[in-house]
């Protein structure tokens, strides 16, 4: 049925130039060069197509095309046949504004950098004249040429920090902006005074310079975070969740999940995850429930029965209607839970901001003592006042205001490279302060998908011709067992008889795998344990139990023991009952586990950790989690949470491996210290330079020096960072996560 | 140093110059894509059959 099934596309498709329609499509599997030219070929060859453009950054493709001649279906199965899977991708909010933002920013660095050179060469100029024989009439020129060009130029490209330092200052919260702003606009006023009285000395070019360097940090830093952004907008699209809408005439369409509407009635068939919040109309089913609750013992449902979107569909086909989030349902608990306990994460104030509440006092009150020191000492008023001012240029926190950003950008890119997207500019800092690790079991120490626990133990040549078969169902358990022969091909002829199993003929013997009674194997077969399923093969007279669970992540064991021997407080929060918490928390020898846990009970367990003074972090994937990973002091999801949990979530990891936990809290570390190393250097620097500037030594070559001299040391020792070991780089990176990879494949 | 009238003028028109190109570069979308438009260099399909 799914050959003639029509796909709806119209939500995404928007109107272009003239006539023609444009679409954008997320793509799977471009890893180079080649794809390019293999893409945009299959595509003009389509009639009707008016442009395609890949973006080999981003991974997206736009399409533009004539809504008469062709339609979306055609382009989109013209990308499947030449290899690519294509899923419509619509620009969240978010990003489309820190796209806006980065074109700003790279227009104020332009013309920062524009001034930079053009005052530079002025200045030069002038720094060699005053020490040869430059006239006062040709120095005052060149002053005013460099004030023609630097006053625009700060006006345009100061704006970023201007808007901030105001803001700031209107929340009554004093920030980096605000010494910054203050620093360039007293270095301008300053040089257009002492230029008007002919003076030998103007600082313009301090001002736009450290504009430069500083919108430069600001640039790279915020590409970093869009480039991730990015990358996790094309994995939420490439979950590729459609949904079979039933429309009016009782016709199938199927449709992106994110175009369903309250009161839309859909079909959800065995082995599907449901699309969307709603009642059953009809249908009788067992559904996982584990992505909302934990729980991973199968839930029977039927008509009247309210499920939630994410859960799997086991045995029958169900037809649903939408529905909103009610007062009262879960998920309304769980969204007001998560608004309350996100206001504490909120008061968190970067190490930057903390800085800079110590630092803009200290070096405001040092200008002021200056200015009173050179009165009373009977310097003029005009040469105080000039003294003072250079102060206030020279520790105009240029060093300082990159020494957190230059980190961020280098810490973002490993963490990047490793699998982990960041969601939250701070999250890095909160990161390193962690000293207790709580883990939700389901989904987060074991993988999101159960796995035939007891391969070992059968004959291998049955396993893998189950495996085969099982290509040919669309059941969770079979799914799992197919699982292990990615690659193989279904069997020709096999048939699936609904509820009960899928059988084949295979050289005049019948091979069947399902259910006990399909096989007429041994229904009463013991459990080795109780959170096991059974699937029952039979080929012949060979008949073997293979048993299903949920098994741990592949490297779960080995990353928790040494999160242990690095010192961290590790504990297991489930919303799974007890009994089956406790043999992973056995297995993993952690000793602090709770299970059978609700939303409120996490959070308050939570609470109660911080209450003893610990920063934990929270790593989680349901919907039931959510709040607990909006309360903790930093969080982490897999990418198989649920969307709710991820949107709480600081960072997202990529993969099966429990690794990246390990890894990100690495990272956070060592940016930390890099951090708080770029801070005393920015410190030392200022040691250095305030007794010159208090004692009017400061000339503006002095202060252009200094200031450019201590951004790159800055910069440099930012660059020092070591990654995370590269040998396991591919494992972490899929382009999709292994589970879903594997579903796509043979839907 | 009356060469100075001519030179600083043609100085700043060169500067004001390319950043209005980059500016345009800019708008244009040249920016939106590095790591492709360092590949496409290396396609043949724009070429005349």
């Amino acid at each position: 049925m799914s050959a003639a099934l029509q796909t709806d596309f119209s939500v995404y498709v928007r109107p272009a130039e003239g006539d023609a329609v444009r679409m954008d499509l997320a793509i799977e599997g471009v890893d180079c060069a080649a794809c390019l030219d293999d893409i945009e070929g299959s595509m003009r060859a389509c009639a009707g197509l008016v442009s395609a453009r890949l973006n080999l950054t981003t991974h997206r493709l736009a399409l533009v095309w004539k809504p008469q001649e062709t339609d979306a279906g055609v382009l989109v199965t013209a990308l499947a046949r030449a290899g690519y899977r294509a899923y419509p991708f619509e620009q969240s909010r978010v990003e489309a504004e820190e796209q806006k933002r980065a074109q700003w920013l790279l227009k104020c660095l332009a013309v920062a950098g524009f001034a930079a050179m053009n005052i530079m060469l002025l200045s030069v100029s002038v720094w060699s004249g005053n020490s040869a024989d430059i006239t006062p009439e040709t120095r005052d020129f060149f002053h005013w040429l460099s004030a023609l060009i630097a006053l625009p130029a700060c006006a345009y490209a100061g704006q970023p920090f201007f808007r901030s330092a105001l803001a700031g200052v209107r929340a009554r919260k004093l920030n980096m902006d605000f010494p910054i702003s203050l620093g360039i606009l007293l270095a301008l006023t300053m040089s257009v005074v002492e230029t008007a009285l002919h003076g030998r000395e103007a600082y313009f070019d301090s001002a736009v310079m450290l504009l430069t360097f500083l919108l430069a940090g600001r640039f790279l830093d915020q590409s970093m975070r869009r480039r991730t952004r990015a990358a996790a907008g094309n994995l939420a699209a490439l979950k590729g969740e459609v949904a079979h809408r039933i429309g009016q005439d009782g016709a199938l369409v199927a449709l992106p999940v994110s175009a369903l509407g309250v009161g839309d009635r859909i079909l959800v068939r065995p082995g599907d995850r449901i699309p969307a919040d709603g009642h059953i109309l009809s249908g009788a089913s067992e559904v996982d429930t584990s992505i909302v609750t934990g729980e991973t013992m199968r839930v029977r449902v039927g008509p009247g029965t309210r499920v939630y979107a994410g859960t799997m569909n086991f045995d029958g086909a169900l037809t649903l209607e939408v529905t909103a989030a009610g007062e009262g349902t879960l998920l309304d608990e769980v969204a007001r839970l998560v608004e309350k306990a996100g206001e504490a994460r909120s008061r968190y104030m970067r190490l930057a901001d903390r800085a800079a509440r110590i630092y803009a006092p200290v070096v405001h009150v040092t200008a002021a003592a200056t200015l009173l020191f050179w009165l009373v000492a009977g310097a003029g008023a005009h040469d105080a006042i000039i003294i003072a001012i250079s102060v206030l240029i020279i520790t105009c926190p240029c060093a300082l205001a990159l020494a957190v950003p230059a980190v961020q950008v280098v810490a973002s890119g490993h963490l990047f490279r490793a699998g982990i997207y960041l969601n939250a500019a701070d999250a890095l800092e909160r990161l390193a302060e962690i000293d207790t690790i709580v883990f939700d079991k389901t989904g987060t120490l074991t993988l999101p998908d159960p796995n035939v626990s007891n391969a070992a133990a059968l004959a291998p040549d049955l396993l893998a011709l189950a495996a085969r078969l099982a290509l040919s169902s669309r059941h969770p358990l079979a799914m799992a067992v197919a699982r292990l022969a990615p690659d193989a091909a279904p069997f020709e002829g096999a048939e699936e008889v609904a509820g009960a199993g899928v059988s084949v003929m295979l050289d005049g013997v019948e091979m069947r795998l399902g259910s006990a009674a399909f096989c007429a194997s041994d229904a009463a077969a013991p459990l080795s344990s109780p959170d096991v399923s059974l699937i029952h093969l039979r080929h012949g007279a060979r008949v073997a139990h293979i048993e299903i669970r949920q098994s741990l992540r592949p490297d779960a064991r080995a990353t928790i023991d040494s999160l242990r021997a690095r010192g961290f407080d590790l504990r297991i929060l489930s919303g799974d009952r007890l009994e089956a918490v406790v043999p992973v928390a056995t297995q993993l020898g952690i000793e602090q586990a709770a299970g059978g846990i609700d939303p409120a009970g996490k959070i308050a367990a939570i609470e109660a950790l911080r209450a003893q003074g610990r920063k934990v972090l929270m790593v989680g994937d349901g919907i039931n989690d959510a709040p607990a990973l909006a309360a903790a002091h930093a969080s982490l999801s897999p990418i198989t949470a649920a969307d709710l949990a991820q949107a709480q979530a600081d960072a997202v990891f990529l993969g099966e491996r429990l690794a990246p936990v390990a890894q990100a809290l690495d990272i956070a570390m060592q940016a930390r210290a890099l951090m708080r190393q770029n801070l005393g250097i920015a410190v030392i620097y200022n040691l250095f330079a305030v007794p010159l500037a208090i004692a009017g030594h400061v000339t503006p070559l002095i202060a252009a020096a200094a200031m450019s001299g201590s951004s790159i040391i800055v910069t440099l020792n930012a660059l020092r960072m070591r990654g995370v070991v590269r040998s396991d780089a591919r494992a972490a990176r899929p382009s999709v996560p292994l589970a879903l990879a594997t579903r796509e494949r043979r839907t | 140093m009356n060469v100075l009238i001519y030179l600083v003028p043609i100085a700043l028109a060169l500067g004001i110059g390319a950043l209005f190109a980059f500016l345009w570069s800019l708008k244009s979308g040249q920016y939106d894509d590095v790591e492709g438009t360092a590949w496409r260099i290396l396609s043949d399909e724009d070429l005349p059959e």
